[in-house]
């Protein structure tokens, strides 16, 4: 008997089955790995886990003790803790305060400062985990912060703690940083769930594991030992997939974006580049090398304060996103939630935000070629809803990111294609799709600029590298000079060496 | 059959089926409610507010606030009666009127698109400022109607239905319009569904913003022109607490405040609600203080359904 134990789990939303009779145990002192695409029902199975969600049907057991959960609060009191993508911490209250909050130490309401800094103090250095408590959270980095939330799990004497993808803003040194922890948590017999899409660190880190796909259980591993990677991809995707990237060389033809000189209030160094038609140009740097600040300025997303950029010799004279898309410039941002879908509207509405404009007459939209363009888009790119009308809050990372890309390639004209971490928090099987997309793309003639901070992505689709560093664009390399060691190297400061950062 | 009830009430329409309901259970117990002098009665009682809650609609659509429509609204009213008393005609006391809301409705726009000021402090200050200005103008007196046609405006009538009640309808039609079928109508909800990716899918944010406040001026130049029209004088005290109203019934009418999500059926119905309790209460002669507690708990209520109804359609 396992000690945590899935038993039948069933959950059904309007018009989606999410989880049909899901089953399987974790052991004591084990980090499972789930993993599975978009939609495969991981996230549902998290929140009932976590009390979130009520399953249809089937229980959660836990040492042989059924549980049932009212709310997340009572999962919480149960030992369940579910540390989520995104953050559940008050900025503006320190580390300590944090680790404390609804349970601070007080006597008639006044909190005992002092005795609050020492528990916290010594539950976290028992748990090894160095952060200053004084701070206050808003001053720390997403990977002190994503600490403190294992912190708060520590304090709290949990059982069982689920992370949903931890890694995906984190950086290598960081990512390293949790997985050290997460070991030792696993030496002191927790549970731990580990959700993610990256074969790396599941490989690296569990023991056992399970693979969702489309709500079913599709595999389970009670060891990793002799199970392959291409073995896992088959079954979360239902197919062999062998090569993710597929790269198809192409031919590139005359210089499409000319970038020269361009500097902005957060890019101090003036910066230039080009991209050919028919050419993909990869920017890689650490986070804060200054990639996604330089292709914002392309954009006009952010003023720029200096240089200029033309398209096919055509000088871009506004600098402001609406000139940038009728000069044919296009960008798809890294931060999908914050700078690219707009909730609480349909897939439609999300499409056609921008190439409206084209067919509207006098301001009145034209509503038969909307629909058309939003069903184009939706099949052309296998978008997976149930209907255009769909609120795109409900779609997956994937999906979502796939309607951006719709609302792009529905412009008319578009030459520059920027796309900002294109594939941040996507399955593999989307993954591939994404990319198949941009080489078509290219192959028409589009010059397309892919921001990343994952190597062998950049490696895999791009026929051009440059990296950044500091704010400035370093090194240049083509496609016959790729090597993961000399890009590496120009992209770290001096200081460090590219042994302390590969994994 | 509880199911079947809660999928009604939660459901798309649940709004429109709570007032058909409404309606009919006010008709059925009040005395003297579905009559037709009461109905128009009903309906000119609405009609500012009705008005109003057109362009309001669009600046919580936005995520914006418009707390100076009340103010703005009597000062129209004085214009129009001041300007046409002074220059003999109607026409250019209509226009000045309107005129003046669309320019005051454009500061609060520049202020808070370019300036970046928050919605809620300028249409506050401009509350005041523009109430001073009313009072002003006329020494904190009413201004009298000169010309007798200025009343016709409220009191003719069309097919037998007063002038007002026509221009109330017309307005419904026209935003109704503008919100679902025009390219303006649309970057308002993609405003306020997330106002930073709109910037950046080619939506002049700005402008959009600036426009929806200087339309809100117009029309509130309208209901003050009809407002002054209807109590036969420029009043520099009249529609006080006006933009509360407003604002509850667009979120009676299901406007969420949150920005993104307003339709005009809800809108209508929102105000239609306000109306009717208010009349039924009336006839029923329930002392105004009472009323203020009425109209609060359907406020309330009306906010906790919407609620209910967010969550059953599993929005997160």
């Amino acid at each position: 008997m396992s000690f945590l134990e899935f038993l039948h789990i069933t959950k059904t939303y309007p018009g989606v089955k999410a989880l049909s009779d899901v089953s399987f145990g974790v052991a004591k002192g084990a980090v499972h790995g789930l993993m599975g695409e978009n939609g495969a029902g991981k996230s549902t199975l998290i929140k009932i886990l976590s009390g979130d969600q009520h399953a249809d049907s089937g229980e959660i057991s836990i040492d042989g003790k059924v549980q049932v959960y009212a709310s997340t609060r009572n999962a919480f009191d149960n030992g369940v803790i579910v540390i989520h993508q995104e953050l559940q911490l008050v900025p503006e209250l320190t580390v300590a305060e944090n680790l404390s909050l609804g349970r601070f130490p007080a006597s008639a309401g006044i909190i005992a400062g002092r005795r609050m800094l020492d528990d916290v103090g010594a539950k976290l250095k028992s748990a090894g985990i160095d952060i200053d408590i004084s701070r206050k959270v808003k001053t720390l980095s997403i990977g002190e912060r994503q600490m403190v939330e294992i912190a708060k799990a520590i304090m709290l004497d949990a059982r069982v703690i689920a992370l949903d993808e931890p890694t995906s803003s984190l950086s290598s040194r960081e990512s390293e940083i949790l997985f050290a922890l997460i070991d030792r948590l696993r030496a002191e017999g927790k549970v731990i769930i580990y959700v993610s899409h990256r074969l790396d660190e599941v490989f690296r880190l569990c023991d056992s594991l399970t693979v969702l796909r489309d709500g079913k259980l599709a595999a389970h591993h009670t060891t990793l030992e002799g199970v392959t990677r291409d073995q896992v991809v088959a079954e979360m995707v239902g197919r062999e997939i062998s090569d993710i990237w597929g790269f198809r060389p192409r031919k590139s033809g005359d210089v499409r974006l000319k970038v020269e000189a361009v500097s902005g209030a957060k890019l101090k160094t003036p910066a230039s580049f080009e991209a050919r038609a028919g050419e993909i140009v990869g920017f890689f740097g650490l986070i804060g090398a200054g990639r996604s600040e330089l292709t914002r300025l392309v954009f006009g997303a952010d003023p720029r304060s200096g240089g200029t950029i033309s398209v096919d010799g055509k000088v871009v004279h506004a600098a402001d996103p609406q000139g940038a898309i009728r000069a044919g410039i296009v960008l798809c941002s890294e931060d999908r939630k914050h700078d690219g879908i707009i909730q609480g509207r349909s897939i439609e509405e999300n499409i056609n935000i921008s190439s409206r404009r084209h067919h509207a007459r006098f301001g009145v939209l034209n509503r038969a070629s909307e629909i058309a363009t939003a069903e184009t888009f939706i099949k052309k790119l296998k978008v997976r809803t149930p209907s255009r009308k769909q609120d795109i809050i409900n779609l997956s990372g994937g999906n979502q990111q796939k309607v951006i890309l719709g609302r792009w390639l529905s412009e008319q004209g578009v030459r520059v294609l920027i796309v900002d971490e294109p594939t941040r928090g996507i399955d593999v099987g989307a993954k591939s799709e994404i990319y198949e997309l941009l080489y078509q793309l290219a192959e028409d003639g589009m010059a397309i600029v892919v921001v990343s901070s994952e190597l062998p992505e950049v490696m895999g689709i791009c026929d051009r590298i440059l990296v950044m560093c500091g704010g400035r664009i370093g090194a240049e390399l083509t496609r016959d000079q790729f090597a993961e060691k000399a890009i590496l190297a120009a992209a770290l400061p001096d200081t460090k060496t590219p042994d302390a950062i590969a994994s | 059959m509880t199911d079947r009830l809660k999928k009604i009430l939660l459901g798309e329409q649940g709004l429109v089926v709570i007032f058909i309901v409404a309606f009919a259970l006010v008709s059925a117990l009040v005395p003297n409610f579905l009559t037709d002098r009461n109905m128009l009665g009903l309906l000119q009682s609405v009609v500012t507010v009705g008005i109003v809650a057109c362009t309001m609609m669009f600046c919580l659509a936005a995520r914006d606030f418009d707390l100076s429509v009340g103010s703005i609204v009597a000062f129209a009213g004085m214009v129009a009666v001041m300007a046409s008393n002074y220059t003999g005609s109607i026409l250019l006391g209509l226009l000045a009127a309107i005129a003046c809301g669309a320019f005051v409705g454009f500061i609060n726009g520049v202020v808070i698109a370019k300036f970046r000021i928050n919605a809620l402090i300028t249409t506050l200050a401009t509350m005041q400022i523009v109430r001073g200005f009313a009072l002003i103008a006329s020494d904190g007196r009413a201004v009298g109607i000169n010309s007798p046609d200025f009343y016709q405006l409220a009191l003719s009538k069309l097919l037998g239905i007063p002038t007002p009640i026509w221009v109330l309808a017309v307005l419904f039609g026209i935003f109704g319009f503008v919100l679902n079928r025009t390219v303006f109508g649309k970057n308002t909800l993609a405003i306020g569904g997330n106002p930073e990716a709109s910037r950046l899918a080619g939506v002049n944010v700005d402008w959009t913003r600036i426009w929806i406040f200087a339309l809100q001026g117009v029309v509130c130049g309208i209901a003050g022109i009809l407002l002054a029209s209807r109590i036969t004088s420029g009043q520099p005290n009249a529609a006080v607490g006006l933009e509360l109203s407003v604002i509850s019934a667009c979120v009676l009418g299901g406007v969420s405040l949150a920005g993104g999500r307003a339709t005009m059926s809800g809108v209508i119905v929102g105000v239609l609600i306000m109306g009717i309790a208010e009349n039924a209460m009336n006839l029923l002669n329930i002392p105004a203080f009472y009323q203020y507690i009425v109209r609060g708990v359907i406020l309330l209520l009306a906010v906790l359904l919407d609620n209910l109804r967010s969550s059953a359609l599993g929005r997160r």
